[in-house]
């Protein structure tokens, strides 16, 4: 009695895991499947890298949902696919644009490139012709009635009309059209006046006109002829050569940009892989190689005077005023946190107008108790001076909190030995307090020295990298650091995108963050973490 | 420190040192005090300050009412609390799938042995330190791209903005859930497999309740950290009515803000009291999560 009831039990346990797994596996296909869809639309748009990196999710989910060794996999599928569409997929497709030309002039791809070249057109001279009557409405729009050399009629909109179609057929009593003549044009169209010869032939928009659908545009060639449009450059996609119809010049592809030999280009281009190109420009091209330097060296100045300042503050506070026995240190602290709880982004906003040169609060009491009137937005190191300012003031809390913290950790035995041994206060921070602070809040100042080098908030919303440097080619200015300088380069409206040169930087700088995180992982053993066995 | 000088020196002149050195201490204290909440005084007296316009600013503002505040929900091309409903909406749903995509991936690597387990967390830890918005170009056509299949998911929506979020802020988080998870003896989930539980319950039952405090700390940084962006929020979302406060704020200040300065100091008060507020309350935690290596946004 006893066994049945486990072997039931057993049973009804293993039809309970083959049912959810059936469950589980129905699930993943249907999941698969909408996926699928999705990948197929991609790939008819035309996105072909964004359909791979789904192809790859819908791989991962069906081998962490469906191969039961891979069950841990479960667990992180889809954290892993975001992971992979929104960190390491932008990665991959800035690297390959650090070695295209994507940019102004170049922001298509080759396939659109090609048919918008295709579409211009030019009127032939001879060729098959049409007569015409035009009819004109008070709006100044246009409709063309035609007739063709076998005697077919037919009205024609305007290209750009809004409207179902661009071709009507000539019955009397549809679209407006009233009675017809001996040649078989309207002699009305409702909406419309009928043009004679002399107001056609002085009609000064007729003849730019172009009418029909897009895929075959007719215009009016002369008084008594219109004709059909026809493509202007021929492109062979074996030779991937354009020829112009008229001319017979030949324009050949080169970097993306179909090019005659005498240098005159076809627009658009598209984006092409110009190989390091990006890169050379650094060193050769001095309208960038100058500004870039200047802003390299002041970003590093940046970071470092911003550690150097707010860590200075804010230890100098916890010093100070970590002596327990010193009253109202709970009340001081609360109030030096302050510019910590304020979102930094409407702090920055806040100093922004504070130190607004004109009418800030700031230079109206330097103006009136000094007589100065600094100039913060428009002389470079004085913009330099505001800007460290304000991160002082964001940024000492942290430290503040982090060393009064630190400086708690330290066994107080060590300093009264050194007071034994005669130390002064001042040889006690030097060679007690500082170095083994150092050590323990080390990694904690690579990881801030990291954040501010790439700290895009304050110099953005300050005062957007400014004032301006006169020798740069692109927007650049005194207080721009790397970061900023790149989001420039690929949004800066004005004076064009080039987003295969900023790529080509935010590589370098990656390249120089990834060291200094390194760094910061060594100094903190989270590397050497990883292989422990918990 | 500066009593150690005079240690030699008679009782009387000891503590009158003390003495200086307690008056230097609060001499310094004033002005410290003053640098850091005069700004906060500034943006408070602008806001209740019924003259908008920078130039005639007066710390105690004659006349102080909300008039400010009031504009806030009239003007129209300063929709300030559509602006903020959409922050909180944002940040709280990013932190929510931020948490849950985090702390289950970080179960994994905390329990589980597997090929490509240390390869793995190291290139998550890795490509964390590529700052997104150095990618924001492929982010936009990425977002794009989507959108042209799934309108919902694409440019202008809320719903691509978290997912950017979610996705972008795998890395330090998954190690700082890992850490903490660690941390919690292995025994307790190998009893509870001997008695029969699944990953699942061990995982649900048993773990999720012990990891409270770090998800205090990873939601709230989270929440902050996504509340306080604008940049990407900026490049995804060009409509109106669909931007974040932080957004708003930015654009307004590069326009003739100097004019309308009372109206944008009653703004950012109002943006910046849930994170204070969160911050008071919270400090010891916060400052917890801080020193384990994550940066305030």
């Amino acid at each position: 009695m006893g066994e049945t009831t486990i072997t039931k039990a057993q049973f009804a346990k293993q039809t309970m895991s083959s049912v959810s797994s059936i469950i589980t596996t129905a699930i993943v296909l249907i999941v698969d499947a909408l996926l699928g869809y999705f990948t197929y639309r991609l790939l008819s748009l035309g996105y072909v890298p964004l359909a791979i990196v789904f192809i790859l999710i819908i791989a991962i989910i069906s081998f962490a949902f469906l191969v039961p060794k891979a069950h841990m996999f479960r667990w992180m599928a889809v954290g892993l696919a975001a992971w992979l569409l929104f960190s390491i997929f932008p990665i991959l497709y800035t690297i390959y644009n650090a070695f295209t030309n994507y940019g102004d002039a170049h922001l298509i791809t080759q396939t659109q490139a090609v048919a918008q070249i295709e579409a211009q057109t030019y009127l032939p001279e001879t060729g098959k012709a049409y007569e015409w009557i035009a009819y004109r409405s008070p709006e100044n729009n246009y409709l063309l009635w035609l007739k063709d050399s076998e005697g077919n009629t037919s009205i024609v909109r305007m290209v750009d009309a809004q409207a179902e179609d661009h071709t009507l057929q000539v019955v009397p009593g549809q679209n407006g059209i009233g009675e017809l003549d001996e040649e078989g044009a309207p002699k009305t169209i409702e909406g419309y006046t009928r043009l004679n010869r002399i107001s056609a032939a002085t009609d000064k928009n007729l003849t730019n006109i172009k009418f029909g659908d897009p895929e075959k545009t007719i215009q009016v060639r002369s008084p008594s002829e219109a004709a059909e449009l026809l493509p202007l450059f021929a492109y062979d996609p074996q030779a991937n050569t354009f020829t112009n119809q008229l001319t017979g010049v030949v324009y050949s592809d080169i970097e993306g940009t179909y090019t005659a030999r005498n240098g005159e280009q076809l627009i658009p281009g598209y984006s092409a892989v110009v190989g390091t190109k990006n890169f050379v420009q650094f060193i050769t091209a001095p309208g960038l190689r100058g500004p870039l330097a200047t802003i390299v060296i002041w970003n590093f100045i940046f970071a470092f005077m911003s550690l150097f300042l707010t860590f200075s503050v804010g230890l100098l506070i916890s010093i100070i005023y970590g002596d327990p026995k010193f009253k109202g240190k709970k009340l001081l602290r609360s109030l030096l946190l302050i510019p910590y709880t304020i979102p930094s982004l409407i702090t920055i906003l806040i100093w922004r107008g504070m130190l607004n040169p004109d009418l800030g609060v700031v230079n109206r009491i330097l103006e009136s108790v000094f007589g100065l009137s600094p100039d913060w937005f428009n002389v470079p190191w004085l913009a330099r001076i505001a800007i460290l300012i304000v991160n002082t003031w964001l940024g000492y809390p942290y430290w503040m909190l982090v060393t009064s913290g630190a400086l708690q950790s330290i066994p107080s035995d060590i300093y009264e030995a050194a007071q034994v041994d005669g130390a002064t206060g001042w040889q006690r921070f030097w060679n007690i307090t500082l170095p083994l602070l150092l050590v323990s809040v080390g990694p904690l100042m690579i990881a801030s020295f990291i954040f501010n080098f790439n700290n895009f908030n304050l110099i953005y919303a300050f005062i957007n990298g400014g004032p301006p440097i006169p020798t740069a080619t692109t927007q650049a200015g005194y207080t721009d650091i790397i970061i900023s300088y790149v989001y420039n380069l690929a949004f800066a409206s004005g004076r064009g995108v080039q987003y295969g040169y900023a790529s080509a930087i935010s590589l370098v700088l990656f390249v120089l963050i990834a060291l200094m995180s390194l760094a910061q992982f060594r100094f903190t053993n989270m590397w050497e973490e990883v292989g422990e066995n918990v | 420190m500066s009593n150690s000088k005079s240690v030699s020196r008679k009782p009387q002149s000891i503590k009158r040192s003390k003495q200086l050195g307690l008056v230097l201490r609060w001499l310094l204290a004033i002005v410290l005090v003053t640098f850091s909440i005069f700004p906060v005084l500034w943006i408070i007296s602008a806001a209740i300050n019924p003259v908008t316009d920078m130039a005639n600013q007066q710390l105690i503002p004659a006349n102080a009412n909300l008039s400010n505040f009031r504009e806030l929900t009239t003007n129209p091309i300063f929709p300030f609390f559509t602006w903020l409903k959409n922050s909180l909406k944002v940040s709280i749903l990013s932190t929510l799938l931020t948490l849950s995509l985090t702390t289950m991936a970080a179960f994994a690597f905390s329990r589980f042995r597997f090929r490509g387990r240390q390869s793995l967390l190291k290139a998550i830890l890795l490509i964390q330190s590529f700052p997104n918005l150095l990618a924001i170009v492929a982010l936009f056509s990425i977002v794009k791209q989507i959108g042209d299949v799934i309108p919902w998911l694409g440019l202008n929506t809320h719903a691509g903005l978290i997912l950017v979020y979610s996705g972008g802020a795998m890395g330090m988080n998954i190690w700082l859930m890992k850490g903490y998870m660690d941390t919690i003896p292995r025994d307790i989930d190998e009893s509870a497999h001997v008695d029969g539980a699944t990953d699942w319950q061990v995982f649900s039952k048993l773990i999720l309740p012990l990891l409270r405090p770090i998800l205090t700390v990873i939601g709230i940084l989270s929440f902050i950290g996504t509340y306080g962006e604008f940049i990407i929020a900026r490049t995804l979302l060009t409509k109106r009515e669909m931007q974040t406060a932080m957004v708003g704020l930015q654009i307004f200040t590069a326009g003739q803000y100097t004019q309308n300065w009372g109206v944008f100091a009653a703004g950012a008060l109002i943006a910046a009291v849930p994170i204070m507020i969160i911050y008071l309350i919270l400090q010891d935690q916060i400052v917890g999560g801080l020193t384990q290596g994550a940066v305030k946004g």
